[in-house]
């Protein structure tokens, strides 16, 4: 049976390789075109075994466009409204057949009268059947934008779906398209937006989504596509590119610029003026993996800012974003900066944003209500966080470390993903103080640290503690800590340097009880030219015979060594 | 006479639920079955009717002249039944002066023929309208995962009837109609519960589920009651009653353990079929012994209707039942004689204890609780309304289940019997629906018509109260209970009895597959492999179409189709 099904597709597909080639030769020869129904008829044959044959679709479509040159309207409704019955026999077939669904958006925007109310039906039966098929549901969005189909009917479309089963995170998806607004702000000028703009929902409709989405985790908190949601309605903003901060250093003529986004300096037209003179400067990254950095550095012509005698303004220009920084130099200062004065909470407000801390302190009762009811669910002590971050980060400083705890108790498998997050929340915790007490000493002792992140933010810091952590190293971003004199990072597990390159300032490093095993992993301290100090001690490459001497041999500037 | 039945048969039947799945069981290991009843229908007291049918239903139960079976002793001595009671209705039965009704129809004791002024559907409309209704004697739903739903499903049974989701399980509490969250669904949707409500019935629910594997959340209270148990689950007051009453449908003082596992039975069978754990067949429930009656006579089982059993004849030495003497006079010689209880005289079933259930049966010209949608098939529990009633169980059928005309609802209500079925049933009845006299107040359905019933519950009987030879074998009719595992696992059992080393039901095969012998002269060799083939492919095909159900989730649940019955094969020996 199987083997007669086949011969019959091959000879059909013979057949209407031939009717082609006929046809082909025929416009060629100027004669009339016979692309005809026989064509249709031997196409639908065979498409109705294997739906997803795209040749013979475009074969379809390329009569079709044919026929409607030469066929009255009505006849055009006719024959269309023929191709959506075939469509549909083809969607019982297989109702996730890329082929049909292409071709039934095609012929419905070609229909002269088209019936979009039928559509969404067929959408609506669809997703009765299979509330995942992403075809259909791409199929309605299309269906939904072209016959203007408003708003307020596609969210009780959602409510009736998500009502039905709310674990289906399709559904949510599409609500959360429905409530964005359009994106035409983010086309519009930056300037004349706030520091961080945020797509939000309005007031009275948010509510109500906080109330369905609690329904839904209330009644199954296992449930992960309303936690999804949750997280998405309680926003996260976008910081607006721009330029956070301009360093410059007299003594290593060098400029520094920093963005609120990692940015490629290279293609985004940076154009530093000083004293009213364009400069032509080679802008590089903290380190050569970087290519996407928020921190770029240029050094000037050598004495350009050299004399302290004089003073200098300089002038960062983004040109394209229209944005641009200035820093003066004053007389006698080895260094200046200008950084972005909102260096507030909003700096690490992109998880949750919500502008009303009231709403967000409402959220945190029902969510601290649920984990009194289920006190394992990693879902909801995982919001919890984020809720709390949002509403008083260092406030909620302990309770957040015991929500790691007991997260990491009841969640094993994702130890690692709970320990960075944490490392990440201490860090901002540690920048925000920092921020608070404007000093340039940054410590993060004992923070069970397993990653390091914002580096971006310590620029301008000068002595770094990083000991008693668990790193494994100290990344590429490490670099942007231009600043740097003294770096400590005893008592960790450190066994690669790499970050810590062309350091123009650092002059101490202390890595006790580290795990430093051969001399090439300390290669990249030659780029640091003023190290003098380094201590080494318990590490294993304290064990290779004659390292003493290796080390002097690859670091000459250091006078004093500790093994 | 002019009918002539076999005069030998390996078993004899009547026509309960029970009966009809041993005779298809029987018929389909090659047992010859021969089904006989005095009445003019199939399914006995598990019997639907149309309006008219049940009106001389009412009628011949009233006067109650019908035969009755007989037994062991000879000759004829005919018992009166009074297995169902017509209670009239007495403040029901004038009949509205103002809807210029015949006043003739006074004469119907038993039915209250009223009219909905809004709706306009009066007693003629109904009468005429008559054949739309399928009104059963018993009502009971389908429990997805229910022991009925699996032998439909292993048997091929199901395909000679279709079933609907039931779609709202609602409760009566504190005055007034509200719907029961009991699939994870309902309770997302909930706007009744709080959401720490919802945390917490989930909780429970979904404890329920597996409740054998955590037996320390239970153990301090197995000698207490189910009701104790919720209390100390933290539970508010109307989960406790929504779990109690709706989903364990339980009465209060239930053993702890009971309650959980009537929990558990209610919540395996949700999300099988939809969101509600309950199928209903299209036509009522009077299809199901129909559709293995039918399945029966597809293997060869014989029918004869409106004819009955005088007395049985009995082996002299061993004390068995060789055969029986019909009304007509006729031997007929028999190996096995399955009897309802019912049919048994009272001087054998002395030892057995019975109890009744009450019955209702309305119709009424709205739901009970509004909905988008005006086809709901919905349950109803009724807690007691005051302490010692029982509680009670409405069934309400929309027009779509092809049991009542369009524009209204038939309620079949259903307890234990406590008093007679009046007593039982019309405190709740005037609750839930207007006084078919009063105006109506505004959204409570209206009674149209209505009937009270009692029936016979003989289901806790013991086999060793009747005084019945080894081999004639006593089924029960319908019991009070919801579903029917009680008729399934009886059926079940005496099948054992019978046939102890056949299988019970296996798959059907498909009528096209079936060989019969002599069909183009082939040899018995030949036709005997290729049977087989065909029951190998129907057992496959079984396999399919249960994958097929269980996919299936929107009503109805599809089951194909099957020709009728060769109509009454009037064998002869």
């Amino acid at each position: 049976c199987d083997s007669l099904l086949v011969t019959a597709i091959t000879a059909a597909t013979e057949k209407v390789k031939t009717k082609r080639r006929e046809n082909r030769f025929r416009n060629r020869n100027g004669l009339k075109s016979v692309l005809d129904e026989e064509v249709l008829l031997l196409t639908q044959q065979l498409l109705s075994s294997n739906p997803d044959f795209a040749t013979l679709w475009n074969y379809r479509r390329e009569i079709l466009l044919h026929l409607e040159t030469v066929r009255s309207e009505d006849e055009i409704q006719r024959l269309y409204e023929e191709e959506l019955s075939f469509l549909e026999a083809c969607l019982k077939v297989n109702p996730k057949s890329y082929g049909s669904w292409h071709h039934r958006g095609w012929v419905s925007t070609r229909l002269p009268r088209p019936d979009w109310a039928r559509e969404l039906s067929l959408c609506e039966r669809c997703l009765s059947l299979d509330d995942r098929n992403f075809h259909c549901w791409d199929y309605r969005r299309m269906v939904v934008r072209v016959s203007g189909v408003p708003v307020d009917q596609e969210l009780q479309f959602t409510d009736r779906l998500i009502g039905s089963n709310f674990s289906n995170y399709s559904s949510w998806h599409y609500r959360s398209t429905l409530l964005e607004p359009p994106t035409s702000s983010a086309c519009s000028s930056p300037s004349t937006s706030p520091q961080t703009h945020s797509h939000r929902v309005c007031e009275e409709q948010l509510l109500k989504e906080y109330e369905l989405v609690q329904n839904a985790f209330f009644t199954d908190p296992n449930d992960q596509s309303a936690w999804f949601y949750y997280r998405w309605l309680l926003g996260r903003a976008e910081r607006e590119e721009m330029i956070s901060c301009v360093y410059v250093s007299r003594e290593g003529e060098r400029v520094v610029v920093a963005f609120s986004r990692p940015v490629n300096a290279l293609s985004v037209g940076l154009l530093l003026v000083v004293d009213g003179q364009p400069q032509q400067v080679n802008w590089r990254s903290a380190h050569p993996r970087l290519r996407h950095s928020p921190m770029w550095i240029c050094d000037l012509p050598p004495g350009t800012i050299s004399d302290t005698s004089n003073e200098h303004n300089l002038t960062v220009h983004w040109t394209e974003r229209h944005t641009h920084r200035d820093c003066a130099l004053y007389t006698g200062r080895s260094e200046s900066w200008c950084r972005d004065s909102a260096t507030d909470l909003e700096l690490f407000r992109s998880e949750l944003s919500v502008e009303k801390s009231s709403v967000l302190q409402s959220e945190l009762q029902s969510c601290t209500q649920l984990l009194e009811l289920e006190p394992q669910n990693k879902w909801c002590l995982l919001t919890i966080i984020l809720l709390m971050r949002a509403l008083d980060p260092l406030g909620y400083e302990k309770e957040t470390l015991a929500y790691f705890q007991t997260l990491k108790e009841v969640d094993s498998m994702r130890t690692s993903y709970y320990s960075d997050l944490c490392s990440k929340f201490m860090i901002e915790n540690t920048i925000l103080k920092m921020e608070y007490a404007e000093v340039r000493v940054f410590s993060l002792c004992e923070k069970n640290l397993s990653t390091l992140c914002h580096l971006d933010q310590l620029l301008l810091v000068t002595h770094i503690n990083l000991s008693s952590n668990q790193l494994l190293g100290l990344p590429p971003q490490f670099a942007m800590l231009q600043c740097l004199e003294v770096l400590q990072a005893d008592d960790n597990a450190i066994e690669n340097l790499e970050g810590v390159y062309h350091l123009s300032k650092l002059e101490e490093v202390s890595l006790r009880n580290n795990n430093i095993t051969q001399l090439s992993d300390l290669k990249i301290l030659t780029t640091c030219p003023r190290l003098a100090r380094l201590d080494l001690r318990g590490n294993p490459i304290t064990q290779i015979a004659n390292i003493q001497s290796q080390l002097a041999e690859l670091l000459p500037s250091i006078t004093e060594l500790l093994l | 006479s002019w009918i002539s039945v076999p005069s030998t048969a390996d078993i004899l039947l009547h026509l309960g639920l029970s009966e009809s799945v041993i005779a298809a069981a029987c018929a389909r290991v090659g047992q010859r079955v021969l089904h006989v009843d005095r009445r003019s229908y199939y399914a006995a007291n598990w019997a639907s009717f149309t309006f008219n049918g049940l009106l001389s239903w009412i009628d011949d139960n009233k006067v109650c002249t019908y035969f009755t079976l007989l037994f062991i002793t000879p000759v004829n001595s005919f018992k009166q039944q009074d297995q169902e009671e017509c209670a009239p209705l007495a403040e029901d039965q004038q009949i509205l002066s103002s809807d210029g009704e015949p006043q003739g129809e006074e004469q119907l004791s038993g039915s209250a023929p009223t009219q909905a002024k809004k709706k306009k559907i009066s007693y003629t409309k109904i009468v005429k309208e008559g054949r739309r209704f399928n009104i059963d004697l018993v009502s009971k739903l389908m429990y997805s995962r229910g022991l009925l739903v699996d032998l439909l499903i292993k048997s091929n049974v199901s395909r000679y009837a279709e079933f609907k989701n039931v779609s709202r399980i609602l409760t009566y509490r504190q005055g007034k109609v509200e719907q029961v969250p009991c699939s994870r669904a309902d309770v997302f949707g909930s706007k009744e519960l709080t959401v720490v409500e919802k945390r917490m019935l989930m909780k429970f629910l979904t404890f329920c589920l597996d409740y054998e594997q955590h037996p320390e959340e239970y153990q301090d209270f197995t000698e207490r009651s189910f009701w104790e148990f919720l209390q100390n689950n933290m539970l508010t007051e109307n989960l406790q009653h929504f779990v109690l009453h709706s989903i364990a449908m339980v009465p209060r003082e239930t053993h702890t353990e009971e309650g959980l596992r009537s929990t558990q039975h209610f919540l395996r069978s949700l999300g099988r079929y939809g969101n509600t754990p309950f199928l209903f067949p299209i036509y009522g429930l009077g299809e199901i012994p129909q559709c293995f009656c039918r399945m029966c006579a597809v293997f060869g089982g014989i029918y004869c209707l409106r004819h009955s059993v005088q007395c049985l004849v009995l082996d002299k030495e061993s004390g068995r039942c060789k055969a029986v003497i019909d009304t007509c006079g006729q031997r007929i010689s028999c190996s096995h004689f399955v009897v309802e209880d019912g049919y048994i005289r009272e001087e054998q079933r002395k030892g057995v204890e019975h109890k009744h259930i009450s019955r209702a049966v309305l119709i009424t010209d709205g739901l009970l609780l509004q909905s988008e949608s005006e086809q709901q098939i919905s349950l109803v529990t009724v807690p007691p309304l005051e302490p010692g009633a029982p509680a009670v169980r409405l069934v309400e059928l929309c027009s779509s289940t092809m049991t009542c005309m369009p524009g209204t609802y038939l309620v079949h209500l259903t307890c234990p019997s406590s008093g007679s079925a009046r007593e039982d049933l019309q405190p709740v009845v005037s609750r839930l629906f207007t006084k078919p006299a009063s105006a109506g107040e505004e959204g409570t359905p209206a009674v149209l018509w209505a009937v009270y019933f009692n029936m016979r519950d003989s289901t806790a009987a013991d086999r060793s109260g009747y005084d019945l030879p080894g081999n004639v074998h006593v089924c029960s009719g319908p019991d009070a209970a919801l579903g029917s595992d009680h008729s399934i696992r009886l059926a079940q059992e005496v099948f054992r009895q019978l046939a102890p080393h056949e299988e019970f039901c296996p798959p059907a095969p498909n009528p096209e597959d079936i060989v019969y012998d002599g069909d183009g002269g082939q040899g018995e060799g030949a036709g005997f492999s290729e049977a087989a083939q065909a029951e190998e492919g129907a057992a496959e095909e079984a396999e399919e179409s249960k994958e097929k159900e269980a996919s299936q989730e929107s009503s109805p649940v599809e089951v194909g189709e099957m020709p009728d019955p060769p109509p009454a094969p009037l064998a002869e020996e």
